[in-house]
């Protein structure tokens, strides 16, 4: 690695491809350029297949959690049709996390190695699922907007680089499309419902906001970091963007059913851009780093899954076996 | 225990330190590639992998996984390992002579030599 020397430690674009074959990274970056994918046997530069495991695992995690708040209502949704939906959708996100893993596996982190990092708390998952729902309202606010902020996310980064990944999303964004309807339907039932209805709703909305407003992530700065991750298009939208665009779709769509929202500065200024109150990041550092609520019970409830379950996975194996990396 | 907002949490009586061991290598099993057709009539396509510890399972998983809302009319699963690839770094070996109309429809004009041959009739 000659090149070493001459590299500034500050330049984080030219320590994240440090060491790397200058043609190779060319290549790499004009196939990107021209909008090809890469797929899993392709090379790569190290820092790329480390961002994108990173990203695709924790968004395989997120799903997985993600299915425990919402589950928490199965046994008490209101009416049988309501029941098998939210049941259907449970599945849906475990599902999903499946595809995910599969995705992340590609690049050669194997599944077992995720759940690990899981379960130990080394890998993150989306915050907003360390926290409770309280109320079936609560799933239902999950059901459209957590969906609706995910859905965005996901549109964006289906356009990205990495093959697998893109394939991953695309099937699931169709799967979304039905979670996003069915928790509008929920949160217009109960808005337009009783007195008691709306009021439950609008305490679960109240709950829920500062989570969705933490949803995109932190602010951004722009940084070489992001500028090189943009490049590779590992990273599709800002965080900022994410949330503007969130804003801007679902914000009109809270207020017209005469939900109001616990933030006074919310409202969007002349250049058609939103305005709000800072969200509290100190909160969000807490939560993420096991303070939440829910950060404890969640990988508790994941471990014994993994724990009881491993009996059967053991019974069923067999000394023929033998793993090699997935193909697509 | 967990006192969950989740009765099913509860029932499960689960300890909120439960410690585990690490799952081990070949815990989730090998995987297969899942192929489905998605209406009589049509070609069977790729659609992705399951984790699955023999091909009847694998099939329950992709069942399950893929044909799930009834998009699948069949489906058919293979360990990957099974499956002989070509590598992306070895593209030049599709790479063939420029020209290749020779092997087209396309490449058969024979109405020119028809049309002249019958003017000289
Ligand atoms: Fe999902
Ligand atoms: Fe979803």
């Amino acid at each position: 690695m000659y090149g070493n020397a001459y590299i500034d430690p500050n330049d984080k674009a030219t320590a994240m491809t440090a060491g790397e074959d200058p043609k190779k990274l060319e290549e790499f970056e004009a196939r990107i350029a021209r909008g090809e994918k890469i797929e899993p046997m392709d090379w790569m530069p190290k820092e790329y297949r480390k961002q994108l495991v990173r990203m695709i695992e924790q968004h395989g995690h997120s799903e997985i959690i993600g299915a425990l708040p919402e589950g928490t209502w199965i046994t008490r949704a209101p009416g049988f049709r309501r029941k098998l939906a939210l049941m259907a959708k449970v599945q849906d996100e475990v599902g999903h996390a499946q595809l995910l893993y599969s995705a992340a596996e590609t690049l050669g982190k194997s599944r077992e190695a995720m759940i690990n990092d899981l379960i130990t708390g080394k890998s993150k998952y989306s915050n907003v699922f360390n926290y409770p729902a309280f109320t079936w309202a609560d799933a239902c606010i999950i059901a459209w907007l957590i969906d609706a902020g995910a859905i965005i996310n996901q549109v964006a980064n289906a356009k990205g680089s990495y093959g697998p990944y893109c394939r991953a999303l695309d099937r699931i964004c169709t799967e979304e499309s039905f979670h996003l309807k069915y928790g509008h339907d929920n949160v217009v039932t109960l808005a337009t419902g009783t007195p008691k209805q709306r009021e439950m709703v609008q305490a679960a909305l109240t709950r829920w906001w500062p989570p969705i407003m933490h949803f995109f992530g932190p602010s951004d700065k722009i940084s070489n970091h992001t500028e090189i991750l943009m490049r590779w298009k590992v990273k599709m939208a800002t965080n900022d963007d994410m949330r503007q665009q969130f804003l801007n779709m679902y914000v009109p769509k809270i207020w017209d059913l005469g939900l109001t929202l616990p933030d006074e500065n919310l409202k969007k200024n002349a250049e058609g851009k939103w305005e709000y109150t800072e969200p509290d990041w100190e909160e969000f550092k807490r939560v993420i780093n096991g303070g939440g609520p829910c950060n404890a019970e969640r990988l508790a409830v994941r471990r014994n899954a993994e724990e009881r379950g491993r009996w059967v996975r053991e019974a069923l194996n067999t000394t023929e076996s033998k793993y090699i990396v997935p193909l697509a | 225990m967990i006192k969950s907002l989740d009765p099913r949490i509860t029932r499960a009586e689960i300890n909120l330190e439960n410690t585990i061991e690490p799952l081990r290598d070949l815990d989730q099993w090998e995987t297969y590639e899942v192929f489905h057709q998605k209406k009589r009539g049509d070609q069977h396509m790729h659609v992705g992998i399951v984790h699955a510890p023999n091909a009847e399972m694998a099939f329950i998983f992709g069942k399950e996984q893929f044909g799930r809302r009834g998009l699948s009319v069949n489906i058919w699963v293979v360990k990957t390992r099974d499956v002989y690839v070509s590598d992306y770094e070895d593209s030049d070996i599709y790479d063939t002579v420029p020209e290749k109309n020779y092997r087209e429809a396309g490449g058969y004009k024979v109405m020119d030599k028809i049309n002249k041959f019958k003017k000289g009739f």
